[in-house]
């Protein structure tokens, strides 16, 4: 299991070069992976619905606890065969419907990496394995989203999807995070023994509410429902297979995967259901007023995770059956759905449901299977969404109150009755409604056969639901629950209230869709209400965002060195005097008594000349007041003792105030930039400063302790190093490191002059 | 023998030396650098696969015995900072022979590449914080000479702010220096670290830690020290600015973890949650920086600055794992920070532009370049499983272990915030078409790089790409390292006894 995702990841690598000798068969060639890994999958069917587990791991970065383990139960069986088997129909259909794009074999690439990802997804035990591939398929559906990445709109839309779902996933990991501290394990096999530890456990709240947050976004529940209809600026093949049949009910495959470690306290009932049922009825509703048929379809693939969602929330036994069974048959009917679309989007040039009609007799096969889509998610007898619906109402009813969830299930159902018409059924009945460039034909085989096989299993299984129970539903339902089920599906039950009501909201349904367009237009005042959604928040905040980052930038990276320099000691002077006050430092003031006049006279002449330095209006005064300090010091350094100290920086500042009068003297004359106001305040950080400075030295001085490192030194100059003048020892034998670098550095900057004088590239390339 | 620990020196001195001695010489400058860098790389790998072996390795200069002369010793942290500035090294002057103007060539660029990979690394392996200060300054002087070589305008504007800037931390490094050395009496490192507790007023050592953190915080570019960098690092030529961006700070980050692990552990509940702000702001004042931008190399440069971020992070947690974390992060940095410079020297050398307003269409005319640019922009971005992810992951476990949540929420933020600002810069240079073919006209090299040449330049960024890949996939024995090297950080007796072996 390991090796097929892995080497699924390194197949990704060839689609370009195959698409450079195979052209538009490359399709066929491609197509033969997850034909092969359904295969694979299909072999275990026998065992897993026998109620057995597969379990595969690797090490991976065992110091963190992360494995590459996976575990295949009834759940990730049905995950992966759905993704494998959608998988393979999408990427023949691909081959056709983006025949002769100078990019398919990218495209295939990027698929061959969405389809590992999920499969990874769903099969991980790890949780950070999980996520990994998570974010992957998050990055890989931003790269399909925004595949016709000359337009506009399609990299906002990838954006916007990448953000929400990005968002979400931080959230997950961090609540991944939480979990793996609560409950000191990252395996979720080993997690679901431990749902009670981790429900009373005091972090279940955040942990809940962060995984709910990733879920939530990926399965684009309200209020983060906005970027799966804006997904839909992906090519149909990627509408199709990632967001709606497979990626976006990974949200949902989590929340059914972790629902014995998390389900069951009040909490969980209180967000989860409420959320579904909102996303049902927000998708339901919205997908009645668009007339764009890919984002009919999109609401209404929110709306049905929406569903799902509600279901996993109830989380009785019935209601598991009910959202395992829907995603099966949403999974079928909806891919089938896009598909079709996208046929019709193909050959005739427009998705607008107003402009398609009577399309049947210029394509049969693909009305076929649009009809049979339609037919199922309409949900009549005999389709597998009857089977699903029925058991819906079942779990239900069983809930207290239960009007509220059956009234809007009862909404839900009437909407997805217009929905099936809308897609499935119109643009092949009635009469043609215009013309267009080219007399619409049928699509080639390879794109109507497989929206066609998906169309026609809907309404198989739910022909025939034994076999699907018994091998498939029961081990899935029974890895939700964690507990060993047997699901019976079966499309009648009797006369019952259930039947009641699914008859009767088809019934509504039917209505409903006759006076489609009546409806639309009576709710057309509600639109400019529409984009003060959720979504509107988004684009909100994002320019919230700019608008902070430029204020903060413009203020911090003003450009002016001045600034810098100030924000610079300001800084330095607050932190290290909050440090001192901190800490009520001793001043070493106790030797103050041996201060000579001599001494004093140096510093009152040291300050002086630095006051002239700054208020000096003439260079040349100002060069010369730094020799005075200079000299001053040096006066100091003779008084301490230091003769030798005190000869070099006489040499140093004599040289220097001569090349410094040498050099300046060509510069024009000064000119004021600043103003009073500014001078003032700069006055008072650069004294704030210099007070600083001489307060820390004063702590140091009362605790100076005789430098442990001169006797050494005084010692060994001699004997060893054979040097009578210690500071010349030091500088080129004990420290003769620090005297390399220093010559180094000197080097360095004789170069940098010499270079800079000679080489000037901007003169030259003249810009 | 421990020559093992002069090679990293010695090996850029001597490559400068001979480069110089072949002055104007092109061609023989070129097979020496590279010659250099090579070595340099190998040294690293060397002294990595001894101390990893050998435990914590010292040599004392001039055979003067600790603390009075000046010892180099390496850790595994050191040997593998040493390691990183070969691989910059390499990829950087491997990428310079296809992008690099004959006249800088010409005026002492390789031999000052190896000045600055020199005090780099004698930065790393110093154990004197003298010696440290040494280095620095010859650091300071050779990326001085190389950010205003060719005196352009704009060059010369950065490298103002970037050495006045860079003046004041030495200034406050030498003062701290200074003030350590009354209060201790000494500067070897290791003895430093044994006598701290003894200093009689305890809140002097806390001054102290401030003002080096100030010290390395400039050099660092963390908030809100960090103008000179933006300010400076798009300026020179795509090779200077790669290595600065890769390598050049990350000096100031390791002198951060070395100095508050080894010396200042005094005062944890202030020294380190300042750290801790620091990061959080640095983190976030940087990526809003990123995000208002419209020149690439800004943009960059900003996201640089965010993610220093995430290095000080780990060493303001201050547990082993976070201490872990900030080591891999430093390594992920290094990789994912200059491949991006270089990918963007590329993207000038193709379209002669970094103006994100007249960049686009890359995708479609360059896909090598674009998955070249994904891989490290992804990396940036935290996403899996490439070595960015990690980096965060452990971070935001620590984080999460101690209890700092404000910091972890902030960590996850700012890296959807940089995942954000490194696909619009996807979006902006490489998806959309480009704005000139959209007047009709079809997209115009500024001068069409050859087929040889970008092989030259498409070589060390693949080599940069697949390494943030193997870091993300092969993550265990990384992180092992990096653990094994916290373990060292952490537990300074080995460092200690390593420096001045059974001195009482």
């Amino acid at each position: 299991m390991v090796w097929i995702v892995l080497l699924s990841f390194v197949s990704a690598f060839f689609p370009p070069w195959l698409c450079r000798v195979l052209h538009s068969r490359t399709g066929w060639i491609v197509a033969l992976l997850p034909a092969a890994i359904t295969a694979y999958f299909a072999r275990f069917i026998e065992e897993i619905s026998s109620g057995g587990t597969v379990v595969e791991s690797m090490g991976w970065v065992p110091c963190l606890g992360i494995e590459l383990s996976f575990h295949l139960d009834g759940l990730s069986l049905l995950f992966a065969l759905l993704i494998s088997g959608i998988g393979t129909l999408v990427v023949i259909y691909s081959g056709s419907y983006l025949a002769g794009h100078y990019q398919l074999g990218r495209f295939y690439s990027t698929l061959l990496i969405f389809m590992a990802s999920m499969l990874g997804t769903v099969l991980a035990d790890n949780v950070i394995t999980l996520f990994v591939f998570w974010e992957l398929t998050s990055f890989s559906s931003y790269l399909l989203i925004g595949f016709n990445s000359d337009q506009k709109p399609a990299r906002e839309a990838a954006l916007q999807a990448l953000l929400v779902t990005g968002a979400g996933g931080l959230a997950l990991l961090a609540g991944f995070l939480l979990l793996g501290q609560a409950a000191g394990t990252l395996e979720i096999s080993a997690l679901l023994a431990k749902g009670d530890a981790v429900r009373s456990h005091p972090f279940y709240v955040p942990i809940l509410l962060l995984i709910l947050a990733g879920a939530m976004t990926k399965s684009a529940q309200f209020p983060f429902h906005f970027w799966l209809p804006n997904a839909m600026q992906a090519p149909t093949p990627v509408s199709t297979y990632l967001h709606s049949a497979t990626m976006v009910k990974a949200g949902v495959y989590l929340l059914a995967r972790l629902s014995p470690v998390l389900a069951g306290t009040a909490i969980w009932e209180n967000v989860v259901t409420p959320v579904g049922m909102i996303t049902m009825l927000t998708g339901a509703f919205l997908s009645l007023l668009q007339t764009d048929l890919k984002l009919v379809l999109a609401y209404s693939t929110v709306s049905a995770l929406g569903g799902m969602t509600m279901m996993l929330g109830v989380g009785s036994q019935p209601a598991a059956e009910a959202a395992v069974m829907f995603l099966v048959a949403h999974a079928l009917y909806k891919g089938a759905l896009f598909l079709v679309v996208g046929i019709l989007d193909h050959e005739t040039g427009t998705r607008q449901s107003g402009r398609l009609g009577g399309l049947f007799r210029a394509m049969p096969a693909t009305g076929l299977a649009g009809i049979l889509a339609g037919f199922s998610m309409a949900g009549f007898m005999p389709s597998f969404n009857f089977i699903a619906k029925e058991q819906t109402y079942a779990a239900i009813l069983e809930t207290t109150p239960a009007v509220f969830l059956t009234a809007a299930f009862f909404v839900a159902g009437t909407c997805y009755v217009v929905v099936g018409g809308i897609t499935g059924f119109q643009p092949f009945t009635g009469r043609p409604r215009e013309r267009f460039l080219k007399p619409p034909h049928e699509a080639p085989p390879s794109m109507w056969v497989c929206p066609l096989i998906m169309a026609a299993a809907g309404v198989l299984v739910g022909v025939f639901p034994s076999p699907a129970g018994k091998y498939m539903l029961s081990s899935a339902v029974g890895a939700v629950l964690q507990a060993p089920s047997e699901v019976q599906p079966a499309l009648w039950h009797g006369p019952d209230v259930k039947l009641f009501l699914s008859t009767a909201a088809m019934l509504a349904g039917i209505c409903l869709y006759l006076a489609r367009a009546k409806f639309r237009r009576s709710m057309e005042p509600l639109t400019p209400l529409l984009s003060k959604g959720p979504e509107h928040l988004y684009s909100l905040s994002l320019a919230w965002l700019d608008t902070i980052a430029c204020a903060q930038t413009r203020v911090l990276q003003s450009g002016r060195l001045n600034l810098y320099l100030l924000i610079t000691i300001v800084t330095t002077t607050g932190l290290v005097g909050a440090s001192m006050l901190e800490h009520e430092p001793i001043l070493g003031l106790e030797r103050w008594s041996d201060l000579h006049i001599y001494e004093a006279i140096l510093a009152v002449v040291l300050l002086t000349s630095t006051v002239v330095i700054v208020r000096s209006r003439s260079r040349l005064a100002a060069v010369a007041a730094l020799g005075v300090v200079g000299y001053a010091v040096a006066l100091l350094f003779l008084l301490f003792s230091a003769p030798d100290l005190a000869m070099t920086q006489f040499c140093i500042e004599t040289l220097s105030v001569v090349l410094l009068v040498m050099v300046l003297y060509r510069l024009p004359r000064y000119r004021d930039y600043s103003s009073g106001k500014e001078r003032f305040r700069d006055a008072v950080v650069a004294t704030l400063a210099g007070g600083l400075i001489t307060a820390l030295v004063l702590v140091a001085t009362a605790v100076t302790r005789e430098a442990r490192l001169t006797p050494f030194f005084t010692e060994h100059s001699l004997l060893l190093a054979k040097g009578r003048n210690i500071v010349n020892v030091i500088l080129v034998d004990f420290r003769g490191l620090d005297t390399l670098g220093e010559i180094t550095v000197l080097a360095v900057a004789a170069l940098g002059v010499y270079s800079l004088l000679k080489l000037n590239t901007g003169k030259k390339s003249g810009d | 023998m421990n020559l093992v620990l002069l090679f990293p020196i010695l090996i850029p001195f001597a490559t400068a030396v001979a480069c110089l001695l072949a002055w104007k010489q092109r061609h023989v400058q070129r097979v020496l650098s590279i010659t250099g860098a090579v070595l340099l790389q190998a040294s690293g790998f060397l002294l990595l696969v001894s101390v990893w072996q050998s435990g914590i390795r010292a040599v004392q200069m001039g055979n003067w015995p600790a603390p009075f002369g000046i010892t180099l010793v390496s850790d595994l942290f050191s040997a593998i900072m040493i390691v990183m500035a070969g691989l910059t090294g390499v990829t950087v002057l491997v990428y310079s022979l296809a992008d690099m103007d004959t006249g800088r060539e010409s005026f002492g660029y390789h031999p000052l590449m190896h000045i600055l990979l020199m005090g780099v690394c004698g930065a790393f392996i110093t154990g004197d914080v003298f010696n440290l200060y040494v280095w620095f300054e010859v650091m300071l002087i050779a990326s001085f000479v190389l950010l205003g070589l060719g005196g352009e305008k704009a060059q010369l504007e950065g490298t103002v702010k970037y050495v006045t800037l860079n003046l004041m931390s030495s200034a406050l490094f030498l003062a701290a220096v200074g003030i350590m050395y009354g209060a201790v009496g000494t500067l070897n490192m290791a003895d430093l670290a044994r006598h701290m507790g003894t200093v009689k007023q305890p809140g002097l050592v806390t001054t102290l830690a401030t003002l080096f953190l100030l010290a390395f915080g400039i050099k660092a570019a963390i908030f809100p020290l960090f103008f000179w960098l933006p300010a400076s690092y798009p300026t020179p030529p795509a090779p200077i600015a790669a290595i600065f961006a890769g390598l050049l700070t990350k000096v100031g980050i390791y002198a951060l973890i070395r100095v508050f692990t080894l010396l200042f552990v005094q005062d944890l509940e202030y020294t380190h949650a300042l750290l801790l702000v620091l990061a959080g702001l640095t983190m976030i004042s940087g990526i809003l920086g990123a995000l208002v931008q419209n020149e690439l190399r800004r943009i960059l440069s900003f996201v640089l600055v965010s993610h220093i971020g995430f290095m000080i992070m780990g060493l303001g947690i201050f547990t082993h794992l976070a201490i872990t974390a900030s080591v891999f992060y430093i390594v992920h940095d290094v990789i994912v920070k200059t491949g991006l410079f270089l990918v963007g020297g590329v993207v000038r050398a193709e379209r002669g532009t970094y103006e994100m307003s007249s960049l686009g269409g890359l995708y479609s005319s360059n896909p090598w370049l674009s998955a070249l640019f994904l891989l490290p922009a992804l990396s940036v971005g935290g996403i899996p499983p490439l070595s960015g992810f990690w980096g965060k992951l452990v971070l935001v476990k620590a984080g999460m272990e101690t209890g700092q949540y404000l910091i972890v929420a902030t960590a996850l933020i700012v890296a959807l915030l940089s995942l954000l600002v490194m696909m619009k810069m996807w979006a902006d240079a490489f998806w959309r078409d480009s704005p000139g073919s959209a007047a009709g006209g079809s997209v115009v090299s500024a001068n069409p790089v050859s087929f040889e040449s970008r092989l030259v330049l498409f070589c060390p960024i693949g080599v940069l790409g697949l390494l943030t890949l193997a870091a993300g996939i092969f993550a265990e024995p990384v992180l092992t390292v990096c653990s094994r090297a916290a373990d060292q950080l952490l537990n300074t007796e080995e460092y200690i006894r390593a420096v001045l072996g059974g001195i009482p």
